[in-house]
Parts: structure tokens; C-alpha cells; sequence
């Protein structure tokens, strides 16, 4: 113990970032950071692969460097001829453009149709490529779920996408680290979801910029690896680059047998290693927020960022009780553009459409969730329900999930992002509104003039069968 | 890259805090997969009617803003969205730098590596900004100044980095391909 105590106490981030340091920061250049994996999806990879094709440059590693496809993908399965129903030639072109390129290059990609594929942050962990203490990053902000294992993931461009592939490392500075501690236990009925929606609330959706958040405390503890994917998932929506947990016996248990991860004796070093990561006694973070679970309830967002969220038994706020000009102009727009009232409460507000899917909420405890809800009910308005991958589907198929959701009334579909980007085809018409398990409420996300109100998939089923916003908490089972 | 030094423009100003990616270029604009002439496509959704035309009173649609290259923008401009199409559209569009009060972690790297020049302002200087638009701005690189409507000069934070490749037309990737030696000894010292 003495010889430890010499070592300085280090946070999680620390630990992570500078095992990855191929060189220091200096007050000329920014440090130079080394990934150990680099996901790719057919929207943020293109034109990377060509600035490779120009320079007459390799991938640097393929060993860690993996592939799949989500964004334009279709969630229809393929026609009788074959053929998969894209939204246009444009998105059909992309995907090939995709199939090409790992082609060309020798990149390893799980495509339409395979086994594995999937929305790029639920596959990327079912494949057990990502693993505690590693560097992942993704063309795409919502890498911060990687971080749930105890990675340090985060979002690129498309310009660094290309640095990543030529070099397998990345220009940084470093950020700073704030904690969020949440203490206590869950009420019941309230999830990982409508934890994350009240901690972006209380921190505001730029609150987090240049930081990486690490998520401390029992109710942290205590979620499952869904649970904790969700919450670092929507880090960004904070303005952080990442959301981090340490790993511990949920994160192995989880990990255990996953394809890519170690076996045998080499499993055992692995969780040895890992198992020292978590933030030491006595390191300090940058700043510190702390939220108490046990007052939270199911949240849902009323406004056009995910930062206007309030609990789903509460009113839509009044812009005129906003004191900073520019935040009560933000409001009054948000309210406009949703077509609400000031003091409205938000229940009973009346939907078009709900969504259930995405890398927030598209895994397999999601769906049993929505299920939960749905089981002997029928929906009143059009729900998509979209797994998050091949392998959600499988299992939640096997589980008999799907029959519940066709029996309710809702479409059960093909994996992909569908509905949270309404890039595939799947999207609200102008003016509709969409309870959606998805991560972003900004204005025609879901399709021009869509309005998106997120929420966790049990207010998402709940707003389905009553064809309006709804506590969630009056549609739960007795039963066990 | 072209070198940049010293960026001289009218502004356009957009008010709004929080314009997230999602609004600069709407996702049914990213299934390109090429960055040609994705201008036409920045603030879509804010731009162009259901009908498809115009908007007015839209403050890029307004004859005063053409050959404008500065956006002055509400604070935390650039959330959301990891999108490079951001700051290609934008680049396209004809701007050259973005001023707010905050910009988002994401969009300011992708907006470095496109000769946009990401410009963070105190709040008193940025609601002057936000109150005149159309006035003349000059930003120096070199200085690290933003000249503001009456005549003040205000610095902005950059990194010695970004600022050296943005004022010799450096681009990154040239860099870290120079740092062969430094990757190869970490790939050899953790297996
Ligand atoms: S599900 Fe939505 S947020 Fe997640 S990767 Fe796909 S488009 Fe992005």
C-alpha cells in the first residue's frame, strides 16, 4: 500500500488518455493520441477514403479498424427480387460507395444483410471490440456510448476520419473532466433515459464543452450495461466530447464471450488490468456536479435541444418567468416551433407517431421495456419499432418480442437508425409529432417540419397506446 | 489549404443560440460522398419555404448578406452532430469565420481543418456584434484580433497549432504522417 499511495491519485480519463499519448502536448503542437479503434459508417467515411486514394496511402491498421452500415440503410427487408428497398439512388449509392471502399482497402465490414450489422454504437460492443481503457472513435457524435465500458470514445470528422485510417492517431488537446455523481437508487418506473435527459437539463445543452464527463455514484452502479450505453450515449447532447464509467463486474460479465475479446488466461489478465482503471480515492476532476435519483421521474422533452426536458407529470415552462433575453427568445421559438402553450401540462399532448430504437435506446432491454407496455395493448397511432442490430433482433425474436409489438398494432423492422435521422426513408410528415426513444428533438431531425419529443421507451409505448404524452408509471404491470 | 491571414467582411447574423449541425445542413443533404457544392444545401430548412422557395426574411437570403463571410451566431454554435458537411456548407456558402460566444468541440475541429476560422468572443463584444449586423469585421490571424463595428480590437483564444496551419495552409494529416517514428516506437511499446 506504500508504494502505491507514492503514485498520484489519477481519474479514469487519466489513466486512459495518457496510456494513449504517443506524444505529450506542447505549447506548439497538441498531443498526438493513439486509437485502438476506429469504427466506420457509410455517411462520415467517403470522402476520407478518397483523400487516402489520393495520397497512394494504405489503411494503417485493419486489425483495428471496423465497418457497418446504419445511417442510409433501409429497415424494410429485401424485395422479392432481391433487392433492398432504398429510400433513393443517392442513399443506395452511398452504401455501395461503403462496400468499395473497405473492399479496396481490406477493411472488415458487417454490411446489409450479415449477421452482425448494425446501428455502428450497439455493434461496435456486441462485436467486443470495445473494450475497458481503449481509445475508440467513430465519423459520428454519439461514440461517447463506447464509454459506458470504460473507453475513451468520442466523435470525429470526417477530415480526421481520414487522419485515423492513415496514421491510427488524432491531434488533441486535452479536455478537461468534469464528474457527474448521482447518488441514491432509481424510483421505480424511471430509467436510464430519464437520467440523462435531467442531468443535460441541469447542465444545459453546451454545459459540458470541452470536458469529458465521468458518471460516479450508486445509481451509476447500478444500471446494467444498456442502461449505462444510454447515458454516456447522449454525453454529447451535454456539449461533451465523452461520457465514461469505470468498468467493473457488470461491464466483464457483459464482455465475457463476446467475439473480440481475450479467452482463457488471457480474459483473466485482461479484467486484472481493467479492474484498475476506475478513478483512484483522493484524484480530483476539473469540476463536479451531483444529482440526487431518488427525486427523478420519467422525462420528456417539450423544446428543439435535449436540454428542455422537464418530468412528464409536469407543465411546459413559461418563457415570460425566463430573466436572460437570449434564453427566453430560445423558449418562446422552441414552443412555437413545437406548437405548444406556456404552462400546458405535457401530458395529453397528442401525437402522430412514436419511435423505439436508435444507439440510445435500440438494444435489447429497451425493447423488452416498450414491451413491457405494449403486451396486450393496441397502439393508436403509427410505432416503429427498429432493433438496434441483427443480433437485438435475434434475441428479441427469440424472446417473442416481436409478436407483441406486431400484435399491438406496431411495425417491427429491419436494423438501422431509421426514424432518429430520417435519412433511410423512415420520417415524420411536416408538422407531425413523434414521441422518439432517439437522442436529438432538433428541429426536422425526424423529417422537415417534424417535431420530436425524446423520452425512454416505456413513456415512448405508454404515448403509443394513448395516442398522447402519458406517465408511463400508469401503464406498468402488477404482475412480476 | 489556402493560407488565410486577415479575413475583412460584412457580417450576417443569426441570433438563435444553440444552431445545432442538424440546422446548418439537414441530414437528407449527407448522402454525398464527395464536399462539392454542398452550399446551396447550409440552413436549408431555414432558408428555402415547404414550397422550396425563398424565405425572405431570412437573414442569408437578404441582399445585403451576399459576399458576406462572416456569421455572427448565438451562443454554442455547432452542437449536435459530428457532420463535416457543417463547415464544408458553410466554407461553400462563401464564409470564412464563425463568431459566438461558445462553438462547439466537434464543429470547431472540423471548422479548423476547412479554413474556417472558429472566433470565440466575450459577451459584451458579441452583443455588440449581434446588434449591427451587416457591419464591418476584420479578424487578424496573425494578431488574433477581431476588429469589432466601432473601431475596438478584441483578441480570440487559438491554439499555436491551429493558427500556424491556418496561416501556412498546413493541413494535419501531413503532420501526423511525419510523426511515423513516434507511432511506430508506441505500437512496439504496447505490443
Ligand atoms: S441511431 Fe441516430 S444518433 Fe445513433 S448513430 Fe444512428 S443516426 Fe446517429
Amino acid at each position: 500500500m506504500k508504494a502505491a499511495a507514492r503514485t498520484p491519485a489519477r481519474t479514469l480519463f487519466e489513466k486512459v488518455w495518457g496510456a494513449h499519448l504517443v506524444r505529450e502536448e506542447s505549447s506548439d503542437t497538441p498531443a498526438i493520441l493513439y486509437v485502438d479503434l476506429h469504427l466506420v459508417h457509410e455517411v462520415t467515411s467517403p470522402q476520407a477514403f478518397s483523400v487516402l486514394r489520393e495520397r497512394g496511402l494504405p489503411v494503417r491498421r485493419l486489425d483495428r479498424t471496423l465497418a457497418t452500415m446504419d445511417h442510409s440503410t433501409p429497415t424494410l427487408p429485401r424485395g422479392a427480387d432481391g433487392r433492398w428497398p432504398f429510400a433513393d439512388r443517392e442513399a443506395e449509392a452511398q452504401v455501395a460507395q461503403l462496400e468499395r471502399n473497405c473492399a479496396e482497402f481490406g477493411v472488415e465490414l458487417h454490411g446489409l444483410g450479415t449477421p452482425a450489422q448494425g446501428v455502428v454504437h450497439v455493434f461496435g460492443p456486441e462485436m467486443g471490440a470495445t473494450q475497458p481503457g481503449m481509445t475508440v472513435v467513430c465519423g459520428d457524435s454519439h461514440t461517447a456510448t463506447h464509454g459506458a465500458f470504460g473507453a475513451l470514445a468520442f466523435g470525429i470528422g470526417t477530415s480526421e476520419v481520414g487522419h485515423v485510417l492513415a496514421t491510427q492517431c488524432l491531434l488533441q488537446r486535452r479536455p478537461r473532466t468534469l464528474a457527474v455523481r448521482v447518488d441514491g437508487a432509481l424510483p421505480p418506473g424511471v430509467g436510464a433515459k430519464d437520467l440523462v435527459l435531467a442531468i443535460i437539463a441541469k447542465l444545459g445543452v453546451g454545459g459540458g464543452t470541452g470536458h469529458v464527463i465521468e458518471y460516479l455514484g450508486a445509481a451509476v452502479r447500478a444500471l446494467s450495461m444498456e442502461g449505462r450505453m444510454t447515458l454516456c450515449n447522449m454525453s454529447i447532447e451535454a456539449g461533451a466530447r465523452a461520457g465514461m464509467i469505470a468498468p467493473d463486474d457488470t461491464t466483464f460479465q457483459w464482455l465475457a464471450g463476446r467475439p473480440r475479446v481475450p479467452r482463457g488466461d488471457a480474459w483473466e489478465a485482461a479484467v486484472a488490468r481493467w479492474r484498475a482503471l476506475a478513478t483512484d480515492e483522493g484524484a480530483r476532476h476539473d469540476r463536479e456536479i451531483a444529482l440526487d435519483a431518488t427525486t427523478l421521474a420519467p422525462m420528456i422533452t417539450f423544446g428543439t435541444n435535449p436540454g428542455q426536458a422537464i418530468p412528464v407529470t409536469a407543465r411546459v415552462p413559461d418563457p415570460s418567468e425566463e430573466r436572460d433575453p437570449a434564453a427566453r427568445a430560445s423558449l418562446e421559438g422552441a414552443l412555437r416551433y413545437m406548437g405548444l402553450v406556456p404552462g400546458q401540462p405535457i401530458a395529453g399532448r397528442v401525437v402522430d407517431a412514436v419511435f423505439v430504437g436508435s444507439c440510445t435506446n435500440g438494444r435489447l432491454e429497451d425493447l423488452r421495456e416498450a414491451a413491457r407496455i405494449l403486451r396486450g395493448r393496441r397502439v393508436a397511432v403509427r410505432t416503429l419499432v427498429v432493433p438496434g442490430s441483427q443480433l437485438v433482433k435475434r434475441q428479441a425474436e427469440a424472446e417473442g418480442l416481436d409478436r407483441i409489438f406486431r400484435e399491438a398494432g406496431a411495425e417491427w423492422r429491419e436494423p438501422g437508425c431509421s426514424m432518429c435521422i430520417a435519412m433511410n426513408g423512415d420520417r415524420l410528415e411536416r408538422g407531425q409529432t413523434c414521441v422518439s426513444t432517439s437522442n436529438r428533438n432538433f428541429e426536422g431531425r425526424q423529417g422537415a417540419g417534424g417535431r420530436t419529443l425524446l423520452a425512454g421507451p416505456a413513456t415512448a409505448a405508454a404515448a403509443a397506446v394513448a395516442g398522447a404524452v402519458a406517465d408511463p408509471r400508469r401503464y406498468a404491470e402488477a404482475t412480476p | 489549404m489556402t493560407p488565410i491571414r486577415i479575413i475583412e467582411s460584412r457580417t450576417v447574423v443569426l441570433p438563435r443560440e444553440n444552431i445545432d449541425t442538424d440546422q446548418i445542413i439537414p441530414a437528407r443533404f449527407l448522402k454525398v460522398t464527395d464536399k462539392a457544392g454542398l452550399g446551396k444545401a447550409a440552413f436549408a430548412d431555414w432558408r428555402y419555404g415547404p414550397d422550396g422557395g425563398p424565405v425572405a426574411d431570412f437573414a442569408l437570403n437578404r441582399p445585403e448578406a451576399a459576399g458576406c463571410a462572416v456569421l455572427v451566431a448565438g451562443d454554442n454554435f455547432g452542437c449536435g452532430s459530428s457532420r463535416e458537411h457543417a463547415p464544408w456548407a458553410l466554407v461553400d456558402a462563401g464564409f470564412r469565420a464563425v463568431i459566438s460566444t461558445r462553438i462547439a468541440d466537434i464543429f470547431r475541429n472540423n471548422a479548423l481543418k476547412n479554413g474556417l476560422v472558429p472566433v470565440v468572443v466575450d459577451p459584451a463584444s458579441h452583443a455588440a456584434l449581434l446588434a449591427a449586423p451587416g457591419a464591418p469585421v476584420r479578424i487578424d490571424l496573425e494578431a488574433r484580433t477581431v476588429t469589432l463595428p466601432g473601431g475596438a480590437a478584441v483578441e480570440f483564444p487559438i491554439d499555436a497549432f491551429s493558427r500556424y496551419c491556418l496561416l501556412n495552409g498546413v493541413d494535419e494529416l501531413g503532420f501526423l504522417l511525419s510523426q511515423e517514428a513516434a507511432i511506430a516506437a508506441h505500437e512496439g511499446r504496447t505490443r
